[in-house]
């Protein structure tokens, strides 16, 4: 009992941001708490510690996930973007403009996961990747307010702002077509 | 349209929440919940957890620190052996990691003297008795001329019995503090609070200090909805921790832990009788309300006071009856006592609508009155009619059939329905700084909170109004107890309270600007107590109309809100962007309140089942379609220096009733126990 409970740490390597680091975590640690407690990155926040709420999703080697979800040790060498990753320099991205212009949050804590959420969806659907609501999934999808509130439930936002983010995701969308265009 | 000021932070991760401040040498408690819903903690053993290597100090009764527990039975954390419902914080650990300290929390083994816990709220309970007031200060009955007689004579009359569930107010940013003692005796707070200037004075009567020796910072804060509005144990817990280990300590009630521990809006059962004549004109209305409060603290939620605001009828009573059980302390939830006893109220009036055969707009407009029915007062500014009009027109309610269950597109069957909207509108005493540097820019310091409402941009705005300056050359610093004295972001009444002091401190200054500033800068202040507490009498408060259309899936009763809109009457808006966020966001968790949630008590052993975000269902993305909010122009000389109303809690008050009565309107089936669930309302279809 008493050995069971001692804790084990391993060596890792996350790439965070584009940043390597190179730590020694407890293996019981979720991604999410070595990001903020360890590496200080404090952006990704902590709502439920259970998957439910999405308020740490991160973009793990380029694909959403719930940080809190993820045991760190498990993601040795992974590559990691979170908020603070979001933008080039000073530059928003198009997805961070939108969610200012468009009033896309209150209170601010649900706010990281929806950008991460918001930005992994967008590759998602460039990519062809059909929702539960798709229609017909063997065709490219659309990506239309039933889309985007479909693919967008995984974070929850208690303020209430979901109109202003399925407002901000379109208006981020098309100006990222835009900037590829 | 003003973006809030704190976008840029907010939307790069650099804006800083409590847990979050980097602290030297920081250590972590994970706190251990009662597991018997009443009783006596007989042990405490710690001995495994203390084995466990990086286990700083294990925390009960046995140890803890002697506070004080008269501003709040629920902040005397460990101090008595007693177990007062399940899920009561009877133990913590600090530990040096989060790992560690859950870990041995979970090691921590409490024996108890059980007896069964007493907790399901029953209109026939023998320990009911009638509150002294309700919350805030209001009384628990009222009553004109002579109601049940009335009501008897009446030639319509609708009883009925409502009920609303528990609900849980579950901000995304768990209640959370990070304590730091200082060697001189000083207590340092990153707390997630609505008011840091009563978490201030609170804490320091609980550790016997003198309030300018607490310092509480909360310059960013993750929702709140009241349950923030006073601090929870988690910042006694937090200091408790801190001073037993002499290291900064850190503590976020994990979102399980939150249901049992941060507060809740009492379920309610609410009687209702309206007594009208048969074109739809009130003679009676009796509102009788029952709920709970716990035997740690009263908590009188005042779910029958709007009641005694909104319409006109000669007749009528209110009265609040209250059972103290085994169960967590309920506490303030976005608009309590407006937000069920408005669900029920307008849910009978749409029931009152059917019956005469009064369209319900039409209802309402018949029974608005210009005098406040129960203080006989003048309304401020009173214009329900105007948003109920707006409201219709831009819904196109007009020409609607008001024949229940008729309409059917497919599987599913449409219907619309309409509720009104209040909430009073509060002023409270407080002080601001405001302070002209030499470089041509101002500072204006208050201890107000922005816990997402704009409360940060809306008072900038109002000091450069008030400086007749550029919003980019004033900044306005919020959040810290070192600022002058602000009262909670409650009651609506954040703008209204902290914008009066800013624009009084900011008069003030301008005053005193006679061109150059000195080099030390130019500073005012204000305190408003005089002008709050000599306003003149007049009932103050804000109102709106909601509209709903729902479709119904008439093989599985699954509801989708197709569309809802909100007309309010809150006097000037300051903010237009951020105000209607506030409106849309309030009829958002009206959704929740109408559709799924519910806390659901464990009958056999106290404390709520559902625990989590998985279980507790609010809405989702997906949940929330076509929703706006819109005003009307409103001028009221009578509120304050802004001529403005509190707009944070109005949006959610009717909002469920408006879906309630939408899904009536659709299926012909009134449910009258919240909230609507497919399993409530199949069995009907």
């Amino acid at each position: 009992m008493d050995s069971e409970a001692t804790p084990v740490h391993a060596d890792l390597t996350l790439v965070v941001n584009g940043r390597e680091h190179r730590l020694n975590v407890d293996t019981r640690a979720s991604l999410l708490d070595v990001l903020r407690e360890d590496i200080g990155l404090t952006g990704s926040k902590k709502g439920c510690d259970h998957g439910q709420c999405g308020a740490c999703t991160v973009l793990i080697e380029g694909r959403r996930a719930n940080a809190c979800l993820a045991l760190a040790v498990a993601h040795d060498g992974a590559e990691v973007v979170t908020v603070e990753g979001l933008a080039d320099g000073e530059r928003l991205s198009p997805v961070q403009e939108a969610f200012i212009e468009n009033d896309a949050f209150q209170c601010g804590y649900c706010t990281p996961g929806q950008l991460c959420s918001a930005t992994g969806m967008l590759d998602e659907v460039d990519q062809g990747w059909p929702s539960a609501v798709t229609a017909d999934v063997s065709t490219e999808p659309v990506l239309d307010d039933d889309e985007i509130r479909e693919r967008m439930s995984g974070n929850l936002c208690r303020c209430g702002a979901y109109v202003g983010i399925v407002a901000a995701v379109r208006a981020g969308a098309r100006s990222r077509e835009a900037a590829e265009a | 349209m003003t973006e809030r000021l704190e976008s840029r932070e907010k939307v790069t991760g650099a804006a800083r929440y409590a847990f979050e401040y980097p602290v030297e040498n920081v250590a972590y408690a994970a706190a251990v919940q009662a597991s018997v819903g009443r009783g006596e903690v007989l042990s405490v053993d710690i001995e495994a957890a203390q084995r466990l290597p990086g286990v700083l100090a294990v925390l009960s009764h046995e140890n803890a620190p002697r506070v004080d527990s008269e501003p709040d039975g629920e902040l005397a954390l460990f101090q008595s052996r007693t177990v007062s419902y399940r899920g009561q914080f009877v133990a913590a650990v600090i530990g040096e990691t989060l790992e560690t300290a859950r870990e041995a929390a979970r090691l921590v083994r409490v024996e108890y003297a059980a007896e069964d816990p007493d907790v399901r709220l029953r209109t026939d309970h023998p320990g009911l008795y009638k509150p002294d007031k309700v919350n805030p200060v209001f009384p628990a009955d009222t009553e004109l001329g002579e109601p049940e007689a009335a009501f008897t004579d009446s030639a319509v009359r609708v009883d009925v019995t409502y009920t609303t569930p528990a609900e849980h107010n579950n901000p995304m940013e768990p209640h959370t503090t990070l304590a730091l003692w200082d060697k001189d005796g000083s207590l340092l707070l990153y707390d997630s609070t609505q008011g840091a200037s009563s978490v201030q004075s609170t804490i320091a009567k609980v550790f016997g200090l003198d309030p300018t020796q607490v310092r509480v910072i909360a310059p960013h804060v993750g929702g709140g909805f009241g349950s923030k509005g006073s601090p929870r144990p988690n910042v006694v817990l937090a200091a408790m921790g801190a001073r037993v280990t002499g290291r900064p300590v850190k503590f976020a009630v994990p979102r399980q832990q939150m249901f049992a521990t941060t507060g809740y809006r009492t379920p309610t059962v609410q009687r209702f009788r309206l007594g009208a004549d048969p074109d739809g004109r009130l003679n009676a209305i009796l509102h009788d309300v029952f709920e709970q409060t716990s035997t740690v603290r009263e908590f009188a939620e005042q779910t029958a006071t709007p009641t005694r605001t909104m319409y006109q009828a000669p007749n009528r009573r209110t009265s609040h009856r209250l059972v103290a059980l085994d169960v967590p302390t309920p506490s303030w939830m976005r608009a309590p006592g407006e937000t069920p006893g408005m669900y029920a109220l307008e849910s009978v009036m749409d029931e009152l609508a059917v019956v005469t055969g009064v369209d319900p707009v039409e209802l309402r407009v018949r029974n608005d009155t210009d005098r406040e029915p129960e203080s006989g007062l003048p309304f401020s500014s009173r214009n329900l009619v105007a948003c109920l009009q707006e409201g219709a027109d831009r819904f196109g309610w007009a020409g609607r059939d008001p024949a229940p269950g008729v309409r059917r597109e497919g599987r599913r069957l449409v219907g619309t329905g309409v509720a009104a909207s209040t909430y009073p509108a509060y002023m409270q005493p407080g002080r601001a700084i405001a302070r002209a540097e030499p470089d041509g820019t101002f500072t204006v310091r208050i201890a107000a909170a922005d816990i997402g409402t704009g409360a940060r941009t809306a008072l900038t705005l109002i000091a450069a109004e008030t400086l007749k300056e550029d919003i980019d050359r004033v900044t306005v610093e919020i959040g810290d107890s070192a600022f002058p004295r602000a009262s909670v972001a409650g009651g609506s009444s954040g703008t209204a309270s902290w914008g009066t002091a800013v624009v009084r401190a900011c008069e003030s200054l301008r005053g005193r600007l006679n061109g150059e500033v000195p080099p030390e800068g130019l500073e005012a202040s204000a305190d408003t107590s005089a002008e709050v507490k000599n306003r003149d009498e007049y009932a103050r408060h804000a109102f709106g109309a909601q509209f709903a259309e729902v479709e119904v899936d008439a093989d599985t009763a699954e509801i989708c809100v197709r569309r809802m809109l909100g007309v309010f009457a809150v006097g000037r808006v300051l903010n237009p962007m951020t105000a209607r966020s506030q409106f849309i966001g309030g009829m958002t968790m009206g959704i929740g309140m109408a559709l799924m949630e519910e806390s659901v008590m464990d009958g056999e052993f106290g404390d709520y089942l559902n625990r989590d975000l998985a279980q507790y269902h609010v809405p989702s993305c997906a949940d929330v379609r076509d929703v706006d909010a819109f005003w009307v122009e409103e001028s009221d000389p009578h509120l304050n220096p802004m001529g403005s109303k509190g707009i944070g809690e109005i949006g959610i008050v009717g909002a469920a009733a408006a879906v309630g009565n939408a899904v009536h309107h659709a299926t012909g089936v009134r449910v009258r126990d919240l909230p609507i669930t497919p399993a409530r309302l199949l069995p009907h279809l």
